[in-house]
C-alpha cells in the first residue's frame, strides 16, 4: 500500500483509516476462552468500525465435529456476547460469507490438506489474494507440531507477492533456554519479521499514550531522570485466583506470567530514551538498549519477594487459599505474588529503583506506574506545615479507570500556612474508552497491516528471560513464597522489602 | 443537575456551572473543546442528541444558542437570556448549556458566547441547518477554529456546495464531506490493489444530496477524469463506478447498509458501508480540529465541473427504463436530472423532505 501508486490516497487525508489489505485468519483452537471472548469480538468490532479489507476470511481449526454453518453459530454467539461496538445485520452479513471451519488433529495430515485447499478456495472466492495469518491459540507445547505442519503443506509460503504471518501468545517460554527453542521452531518455518508475539497490554491505549505523555510534551522529560525521580513502582494487581487454570500456572507463577512480558515491557517504555522515530526498528533498538540495561540486585534474598495467598475473605467473599485451589498440590512453592527491585545502569537512571510487583487475590484490580519525584531540597515553610505532603509523584493508570494522575502539595484553605497532597486527574478511561478499541483489535489490524511496533521482538524476549531467570533460580534454592490473605496488598515480606530502602508502595 | 435561569447573563451562568460542578463533586472534568451549536428551537433537540452523544468520545462543554428573535414588535422589542445549565448525568459527558436568546439579542449572540467558552481549549461552532454564507466572517463562527455547516441542510444543497468553496477558509468542514469517509476508504482500499489505469468515474445518488457531488468532485480532483453524477432513488448514495482498462470497479449500495464491490478479475464482496448517525458525524469532526486540506481541495473543484444528466448524456447518450411515477415520495418527482423530458431544469430549489437528507 503505497500513498504515491494510489491517487485517492493522500498524507494529508487524515480522515481515511488504515484498512487491512485483502487478507484472512486462521485461528487455531479457535473453541478456547481467548478466541471467544477476544479474538472473535475483535474481528466483528473490527469489521463494524470499517477496518477489514473487502472478503476478510476467517477460518477455524479445531478438533470438534462442525460444519462451517456451526461454527458460523459460535462466532455469532461470541460476538453478541462480547463485542464492543453494536451488533448490525450488514456486517455480520460481510463478515459471516468468509468463515470457514476445519475439523481436524493438529497431528492430522488430512485435516492440514483440507485447510491448504480451503485457503486456495478462499483466495479464488473471496480474493483474499493468498496473505493469510496463523493464530496459534493453543497451548505452547503444540507449537512446534503445528509450525512444522504448516511448512510441511505448504502453508508458511504463500504465492509470490502475499504474504503469511504467524500470531503466538504468551507464555513465550518459561525460561531463556525453553524461549530460544522456541523461536528456533519458529523462525525455522516463518522469518522473524513475519512472527507477531502479542502481549495485548501493548494494545492498550493507555500504554501507547506512555509514549506520547513521555516524547510529545515538553513538561515531563527534564524531569524524567535520576536528578527528579526518586523510584519508579510498577504495579499489576489482579483481585482473582487462578481460576480454573491450575494446570498452566502451577510451576509457572506470577513473575514467569506478568513480570516477564507485561511489567518489563512497561519498564521498558517507562525508561526507554526517545527513539529517532516510531520505525518499529529504531524503537525496538531503544527498549532493546533499556532492556539490557537493567540489572538485578546482589542481595536477591533481600530486593525480592515472592508470596501465596492464603484463605480469607475477600471484598465480602470467603476464597480458597492457593494450596486449597483444586488441582495444586499443598506442598506447591508456585508463587502468586512477586516484587523484584531492579536498577537500569545508565546515565538516565543510576541509582533509581524501579519496584515491580505483581500477584493475584490482591486487594483490587489495577495496573499503574507511578514515578514517585524527590522531595524539595529545602523546604520554606515552619516546622509542620509540611508534615502532610508527601513525595509528588505521576501516576499513569493502565487500567480500569485509565488516565494520568499527578500528586503535588497545595496550600489548605485557611488562615495558617499547611500543605497538603491534592491530586489532578487526567480521566482517560472514563471520556474515551467507548469509542477506543480493544487491545485486541488493535493488534489484530496491526498483523493484517504488518506493522510490528506493538509487538516484543523475540530479542526482548530472550532479554527479558535473561532478567527474570536468575531470581526464579534462586527461588527455587532458597526458601518458600510468603504467605499474604486473599484481597490484602500482599505479603509483610513485601512491605519491609521497600522498608529497607526508605521507601513504601503507594496504594493504588 | 439541572439549573434553570431566566433574565440572566454570560456572568451568572458562569457561577451556575461552578456550583453544578461543586454540587456533584466533580472539581475538574477534563472536557477537551466548547462545541457551540448555532440553531433554532426546532432542530435544537436533535443537535443536542448528537452532540452530546459525541461528547462521550469528546467530552465537551456544549453551548447550545438557540434563537428566538420573537414574532410580535414587541416581542422583538425586549431582550432576554434565559439558560438551561446541565452538569453531570444530565448531560452526558462535560457541561451544558441551553442558551434562549430573545429579541434584539439575537444579534449579539457572540457577547453571550464568548465569557461562555472553555479557557485553553479549541472552540467548534456548528451549524445543524441555516448556516451563514460565509462561516469564518460570522460573529460566531469567528470564535471557533472549527466551523460545521451541512450543506444537506439548506434548500439549494448543490449551490450552498458552491458557497461554501466560495467562502472557504481553513476550519471550514461541512457534515456532506464527512458522511462520504466511509466511501472514500472503501475506494481507496479497492484502489490500493492491483488495477489498471481508471479512464472514467460514475457516482450515483439521491437528488438533493450534495454528498455525491462531493465524491463527484472528489473523486475528478484526485484522479484527473471525467466524473459523471446520475440520480437513483437512494437511499443516500447508491453507486460508485471507475472505469478501468480492465473493467468496471464498483461499488454498489442497494440499501444503505451492505454495500457489493467489484473488481474485474475479482470474486464479488460485500463490505458493510452504513449510512451513520448524526452523532458519528460529529464524533468524527471532533477528532481532528487541523484545516481539512482534502475537502478544499474537493469542495473548490467546481460543483459545475460535475458532468450531471443533460451533459453527461450529450456526450454518452444512455437509456433510462425506469417510469417516474412509480416512485412513492414527493421528493422523488423533484428529479430533473432524471427526467429527459425536463432535462432542461436542473435547478433543485424545490423543497425537500426528510429523507433525503443523509
Amino acid at each position: 500500500m503505497t500513498t504515491s501508486s494510489n491517487p485517492l490516497r493522500d498524507a494529508l487525508d487524515r480522515r481515511l483509516p488504515r484498512i487491512a489489505g485483502p487478507s484472512g485468519l486462521v485461528i487455531f483452537g479457535v473453541t478456547g476462552d481467548l478466541s471467544r471472548k477476544k479474538l472473535m469480538p475483535a474481528i466483528y468490532d473490527l469489521a463494524n468500525r470499517g477496518l477489514l479489507p473487502p472478503g476478510f476470511s476467517l477460518v477455524g481449526f479445531a478438533r470438534r465435529d462442525w460444519e462451517h454453518e456451526d461454527f458460523a453459530q459460535v462466532v455469532h454467539d461470541a460476538v453478541k456476547e462480547h463485542a464492543r461496538t453494536p451488533f448490525r445485520e450488514e456486517v455480520w452479513a460481510q463478515l459471516a460469507e468468509g468463515f470457514r471451519f476445519v475439523p481436524g488433529d493438529f497431528g492430522d495430515d488430512a485435516a492440514f490438506e483440507t485447510l491448504r485447499t480451503t485457503i486456495e478456495d478462499l483466495d479464488k472466492a473471496r480474493g483474499t489474494g493468498g496473505n493469510f495469518a496463523f493464530y496459534l491459540s493453543v497451548p505452547p507445547k503444540f507449537f512446534p507440531l503445528v509450525v512444522e505442519q504448516l511448512k510441511k503443506h505448504g502453508l508458511s509460503e504463500g504465492p509470490s507477492d502475499s504474504w503469511r504471518r504467524a500470531v503466538i501468545e504468551k507464555p513465550f517460554g518459561h525460561d531463556l533456554k525453553s524461549a530460544e527453542e522456541l523461536n528456533q521452531v519458529v523462525h525455522k518455518v516463518f522469518s522473524p519479521d513475519q512472527v507477531f508475539r502479542i502481549d495485548h497490554y501493548l494494545g492498550k491505549e493507555t500504554v501507547q499514550n506512555i509514549l506520547a505523555l513521555r516524547f510529545a510534551n515538553t513538561m515531563f522529560e527534564p524531569l524524567w531522570n535520576r536528578s527528579y525521580v526518586d523510584h519508579v513502582q510498577i504495579t499489576m494487581a489482579e483481585d482473582i485466583g487462578i481460576g480454573g487454570r491450575a494446570g498452566y500456572y502451577d510451576g509457572i507463577g506470577a513473575a514467569r506470567d506478568v513480570i516477564q512480558n507485561h511489567l518489563l515491557q512497561l519498564l521498558a517504555l517507562t525508561a526507554m530514551e526517545e527513539p529517532g522515530s516510531f520505525h518499529p526498528k529504531a524503537l525496538v533498538t531503544e527498549k532493546l538498549k533499556v532492556l539490557a540495561a537493567v540489572q538485578l540486585p546482589d542481595d536477591l534474598g533481600a530486593h525480592t519477594v515472592r508470596g501465596q495467598y492464603a484463605h480469607a475473605w475477600q471484598g465480602g467473599e470467603e476464597v480458597l487459599g492457593y494450596l486449597e485451589e483444586e488441582g495444586i498440590s499443598p506442598d506447591s512453592k508456585t508463587d502468586t505474588y512477586a516484587a523484584v527491585r531492579l536498577t537500569i545502569n545508565n546515565r538516565r537512571w543510576a541509582g533509581v529503583p524501579f519496584y515491580l510487583r505483581t500477584g493475584k487475590r490482591l486487594g483490587r484490580r489495577v495496573t499503574e506506574i507511578a514515578v514517585v519525584f524527590k522531595r524539595a531540597p529545602y523546604l520554606p515553610f515552619e516546622s509542620g506545615a509540611t508534615e502532610e505532603l508527601g513525595e509528588n509523584a505521576l501516576v499513569i493508570r493502565v487500567q480500569p479507570d485509565e488516565g494520568v494522575t499527578v500528586r503535588f502539595g497545595s496550600k489548605v484553605p485557611g488562615t495558617s500556612m499547611e500543605v497538603r497532597d491534592v491530586s489532578m486527574d487526567f480521566a482517560y478511561g472514563e471520556s474515551f474508552t467507548e469509542s477506543s478499541p480493544e487491545a485486541y483489535e488493535r493488534l489484530i489490524l496491526d498483523v493484517l497491516l504488518g506493522d510490528a511496533n506493538l509487538f516484543p521482538r523475540h530479542q526482548e524476549v530472550e532479554l527479558s528471560w535473561n532478567i527474570l531467570d536468575p531470581i526464579e533460580e534462586y527461588w527455587a534454592s532458597n526458601g518458600k513464597p510468603a504467605e499474604y490473605a486473599a484481597g490484602t496488598w500482599g505479603p509483610v515480606e513485601a512491605d519491609e522489602m521497600l522498608a529497607r530502602d526508605g521507601r513504601s508502595w503507594r496504594r493504588p | 443537575m439541572k439549573i434553570d435561569l431566566t433574565e440572566t447573563t454570560s456572568s451568572r451562568i458562569n457561577s451556575a456551572l461552578i456550583e453544578g460542578r461543586r454540587a456533584i463533586g466533580a472539581p475538574a472534568i477534563g472536557m477537551v473543546l466548547t462545541l457551540v451549536i448555532v440553531t433554532d428551537e426546532g432542530s435544537a433537540y436533535d443537535a443536542m442528541r448528537a452532540a452530546s452523544d459525541a461528547s462521550r468520545e469528546h467530552p465537551s462543554r456544549i453551548l447550545a444558542v438557540i434563537k428566538r428573535p420573537g414574532r410580535t414588535p414587541r416581542d422583538r422589542a425586549r431582550t432576554r437570556l434565559d439558560a438551561e445549565v446541565l452538569v453531570g448525568s444530565d448531560s452526558s459527558a462535560g457541561e451544558t448549556v441551553l442558551l434562549r436568546l430573545h429579541g434584539e439579542l439575537v444579534n449579539h449572540a457572540e457577547s453571550v458566547v464568548l465569557p461562555l467558552l472553555l479557557p485553553d481549549a479549541p472552540v467548534v461552532v456548528w451549524w445543524p441547518a441555516d448556516a451563514p454564507d460565509n462561516p469564518a466572517q460570522h460573529p460566531l463562527g469567528r470564535l471557533g477554529q472549527r466551523r460545521i455547516t451541512d450543506a444537506s441542510a439548506a434548500e439549494d444543497p448543490v449551490a450552498a456546495l458552491g458557497l461554501r468553496a466560495a467562502s472557504y477558509t481553513p476550519g471550514d468542514t461541512d457534515l456532506a464531506w464527512t458522511r462520504i469517509t466511509p466511501w472514500r476508504s472503501m475506494l481507496a482500499a479497492a484502489l490500493d490493489q492491483k488495477h489498471s489505469k481508471i479512464s472514467s468515474a460514475v457516482v450515483e445518488g439521491e437528488a438533493y444530496n450534495p454528498s455525491a457531488e462531493l465524491l463527484a468532485m472528489w473523486l475528478a480532483d484526485r484522479l484527473d477524469v471525467p466524473v459523471e453524477r446520475t440520480v437513483s432513488d437512494g437511499p443516500g448514495l447508491t453507486a460508485v463506478r471507475l472505469t478501468t482498462a480492465d473493467g468496471v470497479i464498483c461499488l454498489d449500495r442497494a440499501d444503505g447498509a451492505l454495500a457489493e464491490l467489484a473488481m474485474p478479475g475479482q470474486p464479488d464482496r460485500h463490505v458493510a458501508l452504513k449510512r451513520r448517525e448524526t452523532s458519528e458525524l460529529i464524533a468524527e469532526e471532533l477528532r481532528r480540529l487541523d484545516p481539512d486540506e482534502i475537502y478544499r481541495s474537493a469542495v473548490q473543484f467546481g460543483v459545475e465541473r460535475i458532468m450531471t444528466g443533460e451533459r453527461a448524456k450529450a456526450a454518452k447518450p444512455e437509456q433510462r427504463p425506469e417510469p417516474e411515477q412509480e416512485q412513492e415520495s414527493g421528493q422523488q418527482q423533484d428529479q430533473p436530472r432524471q427526467d429527459p423530458a425536463s432535462a432542461a431544469a436542473p435547478k433543485p430549489a424545490r423543497k425537500r423532505t426528510a429523507e433525503s437528507k443523509k
